[in-house]
């Protein structure tokens, strides 16, 4: 218990120093740049392939737990876009970017703490907290979001191509189901969810570079460290944004 | 000037450094020797701020930077430079970005007069023609080479350097040493050099400190080192047959 809350003291002490000002914005805004394509832009394809099978997947699904003529066939439709909607395209495009994204942060800030280049950096008169994590929060908090409106669009179109290709649903009945009774602050609540997501596989894994002490193994440690919390957290949040956005 | 005065340091019960009081003045290269493990790096880290001391004072000029705070620490900070024991290059930077970081971070030059100041600060340490090369791609010395320029590139007024010639040839290693010496001469910097090579002692030890089990035990200049009759020191420098000889041929 000591040691978690020791650790979570350490954590919010941290967010103080990372969100402290800038010592030259230009070059903090070109560092946010380089984040953003490194974390942002290399995620895109990760994206679309989950999204795709994502989405195929839930309308097979669905097809076959609904084989019941009672139910109109478009609820297919309106089923795989509102699964994805409200969870999958947020949660669970979160947790697989807190393992691809979340170690990759974690690793590259690990081994600047073990190879002594965050101790330039302080040596320098910079904050490395502030000058390493925030453009990694920042490029995280811009693009997380478009990345979750792609996982929308490919996730509806991969329900689209496999429900037709099988011949579960007809292409008109899919597309009615999917604006039948469409509700726009479903994708309001995705996005407000991916953004809390994306903050806390930035920093929670930021954090886990940034204390490692010792050598490679460590590193590799705090890597794997940095996926669990950050996933564990997602899960956690998921619940209360969940209850606090639609209660 | 850096004046270190009665620096003890532990970790949880271990304590590393036990009173230790120096000082280090400008335009001389002040070495810290002693055994991997005796206090070294503690030392060093202590002087320039990268580990918080338990008691004592470290005054740069009229400065205790010890009491300062974080902010006030960075301004002291920006006219230090240091080449750590495995070089600590930007993986991610190329050496021209290296050099120029932290005048990209402190100065307001325009880009050409950053590349002036980067492309001065690699000639001088005989690194051409490598500006896009990445740390990855350079031999050891080389990359030890690229931090001294990297640590020149704001003209600082202090160079701290830990075991600057680890991993090295005897060949390089006197390159490097040369290197520290005469930039330091021609900034008139304090310099601080962590080693416990015998031949960095024997080439540019003006003033030197011997640190054993968090102690200071002798301070002196090479000529000293020498003539000393102090035991531990003698076990530790004269350790191997060649200087041993060395020695009693000074006695003679």
């Amino acid at each position: 218990m000591l040691k978690f809350l020791s650790s979570f003291g350490r954590y919010w002490l941290l967010l103080g120093k990372v969100f402290s000002k800038p010592e030259k914005p230009e070059v903090y805004y070109k560092q946010t740049t380089k984040e953003l394509i490194s974390l942002g832009l290399r995620s895109i394809g990760i994206t679309i392939i989950i999204s795709f099978f994502m989405g195929a997947v839930i309308t097979l699904q669905t097809a076959y737990n609904t084989e019941n003529p009672i139910y109109p066939t478009y609820l297919i439709g309106l089923g795989c876009r509102d699964s994805i909607l409200l969870e999958f395209s947020s949660t669970i495009v979160a947790l697989i970017l807190a393992g691809k994204v979340g170690s990759s942060i974690a690793s590259e800030i690990g081994t600047m703490k073990v190879t002594e280049q965050i101790d330039a950096l302080e040596l320098m008169g910079v904050n490395s907290a502030s000058y390493l994590i925030l453009p990694k929060i920042i490029a995280s908090l811009v693009f997380n979001p478009f990345l979750t409106l792609i996982s929308i669009i490919v996730g509806i179109c991969g329900g689209w191509l496999a429900g037709t290709a099988t011949g579960v649903i007809s292409s008109q009945d899919f597309i009615y189901g999917i604006q039948y009774a469409f509700i726009p602050y479903y994708i309001v609540y995705g996005l407000i969810k991916t953004v809390f997501f994306a903050f806390i596989i930035a920093s929670v894994s930021s954090f886990q570079g940034y204390y490692v002490e010792g050598g490679s193994l460590e590193v590799g440690r705090a890597s794997t460290k940095a996926v669990v919390y950050s996933s564990v957290m997602i899960l956690l949040f998921n619940v209360i944004l969940t209850q606090l956005l639609l209660s | 000037m850096i004046r270190a005065e009665n620096i003890s340091k532990s970790f949880g019960d271990r304590e590393v450094l036990h009173k230790v009081s120096a000082v280090f003045e400008p335009g001389k290269t002040n070495l810290i020797i002693g055994k991997s493990g005796s206090g070294k790096t503690v030392f060093l880290k202590c002087l320039v701020g990268l580990l918080d001391i338990n008691e004592g004072e470290i005054w740069y000029g009229d400065t205790l930077f010890s009491k300062l705070d974080f902010s006030a620490k960075k301004e002291i900070r920006k006219e230090m430079g240091m080449l750590f024991q495995g070089s600590a290059l930007f993986d991610s930077m190329t050496v021209e970005e290296n050099v120029r970081f932290p005048l990209d971070m402190f100065t307001s030059f325009s880009y050409e007069e950053k590349l002036e100041r980067v492309n001065f600060c690699l000639h001088r340490v005989n690194i051409v023609n490598s500006n896009k090369l990445f740390p990855a791609e350079l031999s050891g010395g080389m990359k030890k080479r690229v931090a001294i320029a990297r640590a020149i590139a704001l003209k600082p007024r202090y160079l701290f350097c830990d075991e600057p010639n680890s991993g090295l040839d005897p060949k390089t290693s006197i390159v490097i040493d040369d290197l520290i010496k005469e930039i330091t001469d021609e900034l008139n910097m304090t310099t601080i050099v962590n080693t416990h090579d015998m031949n960095s002692v024997m080439e540019i030890g003006e003033n030197i400190i011997f640190i054993e089990e968090g102690e200071k035990c002798w301070e002196g200049s090479k000529n000293e080192i020498l003539k000393s009759d102090c035991t531990i020191l003698n076990d530790f420098v004269f350790a191997n047959a060649l200087a041993k000889q060395l020695k009693l041929s000074a006695g003679t």
